[in-house]
């Protein structure tokens, strides 16, 4: 049943039809209807021989993770239900970014049936798909946006033939509308009904033409979540909601330093005769404990003694990392012989935790193991788990979770992976849950970073642009090094190491700034690290942004002039322009408050964001008990063009979460590494940003398609946000910012303890009733 | 170990539990009542947050032992019942402006809300921007402007 690769196969258009497409999906043997097609389109991946200064023109991340599938794509199935309803498995994760909506309406369009009667879950790690269940760059909706729809008009051309024999008319005389199929004669049966007549007793391929664009009725139109009301009613069921039987809560006793490795337990005993205790039993990462209620576990945890070995950060501190970061700088070369402008920026490392902690469930038996888990990439991690448990993957199942949130923590599986190992050694199912004191301290951090940009110009002209980043080493290992491998060969960089090929790959160049280098450089391995959201792009975006702003002051142009003239893509330009004028760029304002613009480029999308803030003092030291208010974004106007739009009410979610991030990278959120661990151990240590931080006016503007594609949306409007935040910063303060977050150097709380490493659960909650 | 009772969405409960147990545990472990969510265990994310007595509470700092057999707490899943209305206007308000992302905070966000607009009915007067910044609750989605809207949007219909 399988085609020879270039899936969802294009057939050469009819001759009758220029520009029409026609693509091979199948019907697939079932007792109703299921109709399939391969996941991964064709690919836009080009030409090595494209002479080309910009590789991300060529040839992005995203056109890595879609040709990577080509060869080995497995099949995505719609199904049509006998009560009318249509299903689709999704083999990506949902932590919050809402793919299950677009998937839905792309699903309603082709099959014209109401998006409430799609129901999409999210699919177990399935091997056969190998590089093609990885949730992340963006990059969801660009490579299901075509087999879905193919999958979906498979169902609809069976669907119709079924009805055609039902109502006794040609198929062409038909209308399917909201999931009835009418014929000339009035006569109307729906889908529901025809389920059974429209399966296939043989898997047979099928030749189907896509919907054309100007007759959607659903993309591109406004839709609201399709989890909306599990949401808001508290029936949404995340990681711990599940009732697995007998999968007890089970907490861990971590180490005061990063990566610390327990020694001796002086009190193993005592502390398995604890309320509630079942287990308690030494891991790799600490000393488990399984209890009747995470109440009790967080009791055991504290009251556990255990003498802890060092780590792998031990004496390391901000300052000592960012002499090593120093060190490694690559050369940024002699300096120019004509005028430039340089400058130097500092990344402190931050948090990607969610608001749901790191969680699994896991149920290992001596042959066998079950995993439920919000996982982006959950072939990687079923792997992973067989081989420390020694059991062959086929015996290791792994269900995908809803996520409370990504922001790049769940491309990893490091609960599953320790609640795996609990299990086995408890030999009982068990519910491992992350104190958030666990979480921000001993979880995965965004890597500390610098950065350093060199701008030469001569009069008006920008004549060359070298960036040098520095970066903590990026833990990339959940997928993405297995994918590059495979395709490396293909890719025109050469053999150059994962890091450096993700970062070529993902970071653009949107201004013409003459011949521009950009090279990363990593250090140093021993933190748990992983990418947050947009990856390099904001630290790299911010500073680059930054040095144009400074480039403008010394030449005297204006910021918002010298990106328009200096851009070299016209959607770039025409979302610059856009933010510009709805946000009254150049508007006057008191001293103290400025605007800030910014742009940035990637996963073949376009975003421009313009902000207003204020740093004033009375702004600035507003008081918020146990907070960092500090300066305010008064205002902000995202403009944002991904190509065709799936949903643009869910698009605009995504730039107003970006936003967020951006206010909070650039303002107040960073974590403080002292003497081997992170200081940060609460939400009112670490200060995403929060209500009294939000800006009061916010537009967000969708630009109009003018590509006809989808390009990625999860990710893109961090680099931008937190780049116009410190542009708007340095323009209001008259002193450009040069290291992130710019509280940085004030600590704003009193660190808990390390020992014990989780704090009490506060008893004075009836004071607080408000 | 000594027993517990208090009302919980409308109806008499009774636990077998420690009198330190906190609320939160309770609901969750025992009761199988998953709406309130964990995000910190230090009543600082307010991603538990419920009812007392129709007041805001978060239940991860309240021991089981401090609750009176008369006291009423709502969770998520009983703020429905405590009008006549499929959903309450909140909840309506929220779906309205499509507010939920990854959805892990907003049963606490909701019931933070309400209390809110109660809390400022009670002082006869309207929600100001400054009773908004005062909302403690994380959303790390970053969701907050269309929080903001649907209290306001929501706070015209209760």
């Amino acid at each position: 049943m399988r085609n020879d690769g270039t899936a969802p196969r294009e057939e050469p258009g009819p001759p009758d039809g220029p520009g029409r497409r026609r693509f091979l999906g199948y019907v697939l043997a079932a007792p109703t209807l299921v109709a399939a097609a391969e996941l991964a389109p064709a690919s836009r991946a080009a030409a090595a021989d494209i002479p080309s200064p910009e590789i991300t023109e060529l040839l992005d991340l995203n056109d890595v993770m879609t040709a990577a599938a080509l060869p080995t794509s497995g099949l995505i199935r719609v199904e049509v239900h006998e009560d009318g309803t249509v299903s689709f498995a999704l083999p990506r994760a949902e932590v919050g970014q809402g793919i299950t909506t677009p998937t839905s309406m792309l699903i309603a369009e082709e099959l014209d049936v109401p998006v409430e009667r799609v129901r999409v879950t999210l699919a177990d790690a399935r091997p056969e798909l190998l590089f093609n269940q990885l949730t992340g760059a963006s990059n969801t909706t660009i490579s299901t946006y075509t087999p879905v729809r193919v999958a979906a008009a498979v169902a609809r051309q069976r669907l119709l033939r079924a009805a055609s024999a039902e109502l006794g008319a040609a198929v062409g005389e038909l209308t399917l509308r909201a999931g009835v199929v009418t014929a000339p004669t009035g006569r109307t049966v729906g889908i529901g009904a025809l389920a059974r007549q429209a399966a296939a007793s043989r898997t047979e391929q099928a030749s189907v033409d896509l919907k054309p664009r100007e007759r959607f009725t659903v993309i591109g139109r406004p839709q609201n979540r399709v989890d909306a009301l599990a949401a808001v009613t508290g029936r949404k069921k995340f990681t711990l909601d599940l009732d697995v039987p007998d999968a007890r809560p089970a907490m861990v006793c971590r180490p005061p330093t990063i990566n610390g490795r327990p020694g001796a337990v002086a009190n193993l005993d005592e502390v398995r005769a604890m309320p509630g205790v079942t287990d308690v039993v030494v891991i790799s990462t600490g000393v488990a404990v399984r209890a009747g209620t995470f109440g009790q576990c967080v009791d055991a945890v504290r009251a556990l003694r255990v003498a802890w070995k060092p780590g792998t950060a031990e004496g390391k501190s901000d300052a000592s990392v960012q002499k090593q970061l120093r060190a490694a700088e690559l050369p940024m070369g002699l300096p120019p012989l004509t005028p430039s402008v340089e400058g130097e920026f500092t990344f402190a490392f931050r948090s990607n935790s969610a608001l749901e902690p790191n969680c699994a469930i896991a149920d290992v038996r001596p042959d066998r193991a079950e995993i439920w888990s919000s996982l982006k990439s959950p072939i990687v991690a079923q792997q992973t788990i067989a081989a420390q448990l020694r059991l062959p993957v086929g015996a290791v199942t792994v269900h995908v979770t809803e996520g409370g949130g990504s922001f790049g923590r769940k491309l990893f599986f490091d609960a599953a992976l320790e609640a795996a190992e609990i299990s086995q050694k408890t030999g009982k199912p068990v519910k491992l849950m992350w104190h958030r004191a666990d979480d921000a301290r001993q979880g995965r951090a965004h890597p500390m970073a610098r950065s350093r940009v060199r701008i030469a110009y001569a009069g008006d002209t920008v004549l060359g642009y070298k960036q040098r980043h520095t970066s903590v080493a990026t833990d990339l290992g959940h997928g993405l090094g297995e994918l590059f491998t495979a395709m490396a060969a293909q890719l025109p960089v050469g053999d150059a190491a994962f890091a450096q090929t993700f970062f070529q790959l993902s970071q653009s160049m949107p201004y013409d700034f003459g011949a521009n280098s950009r090279l990363l450089n990593e250090t140093d391995k021993g933190f748990n690290t992983g990418s947050m959201r947009n990856v390099y792009s904001p630290d790299v975006t911010c500073a680059r942004e930054l040095m144009v702003d400074r480039l403008a002051a010394r030449t005297g142009r204006d910021p918002y002039e010298l990106r328009r003239r200096s851009l070299r893509d016209d959607r770039a330009r025409a979302a610059l322009e856009k933010v510009a004028e709805a946000g009254d760029w150049g508007r006057s304002m008191p001293a103290g408050t400025a605007q800030g613009i910014a742009l940035h480029t990637e996963y073949h999308a376009v975003n421009a964001v313009l902000v207003e803030i204020d740093c004033r003092p009375e702004t600035v030291n507003r008081p918020v008990r146990d907070g960092v208010t500090g300066p305010r974004v008064t205002k902000a106007v995202v403009a944002v063009d991904v190509g065709l739009t799936v949903n643009p009410r869910g698009l605009q979610a995504q730039m107003m979460g970006c936003l967020m991030d951006g206010i909070a990278l650039t303002l107040t959120s960073g974590l403080h590494l002292r003497d081997g661990h992170f200081l940060e151990a609460s939400w009112d240590n670490y200060f995403y940003t929060r209500q009294w931080n939000t800006p009061p006016e916010l537009e967000i503007i969708v630009m109009p398609d003018t590509t006809g594609k989808p390009g990625g949306a999860g990710e893109l409007g961090v680099a931008a946000s937190m780049a116009a935040v410190a542009c708007a910063y340095g323009r209001a303060t008259g002193t450009m910012p040069t290291s992130f977050p710019i509280n940085h150097d004030t600590l704003s709380f009193t660190p808990k303890p390390t020992v014990p490493p989780i704090p009490a659960s506060p008893t004075d909650g009836l004071d607080h009733v408000r | 170990m000594p027993k517990h009772t208090f009302r919980l969405n409308g109806e008499q409960v009774t636990v077998d539990v420690a009198d330190e147990e906190r609320l939160l545990w309770v609901l969750r472990d025992v009761l199988g009542v998953t709406g309130p969510k964990y995000g910190c265990g230090i009543n600082v994310c307010k991603a538990c947050t419920s009812h007392l007595n129709g007041r805001a509470v978060n239940p991860c700092a309240v021991p089981v032992g401090a609750l009176k057999p008369t006291d009423e707490i709502t969770t998520i899943e009983g703020l429905a019942d405590t009008v006549d209305t499929d959903l309450h206007p909140m909840q309506q308000a929220w779906l309205d402006l499509d507010v939920a992302q990854c959805g892990y905070c907003q049963p606490g966000q909701i019931m933070a809300a309400v209390a809110l607009v109660r809390r400022v009915a009670e002082e006869n007067r309207d929600i100001t921007e400054a009773d908004l910044d005062g909302i403690r609750n994380i959303c790390r989605c970053g969701t907050y402007p269309r929080i903001r809207a649907a209290i306001r949007a929501g706070a015209a219909k209760m």
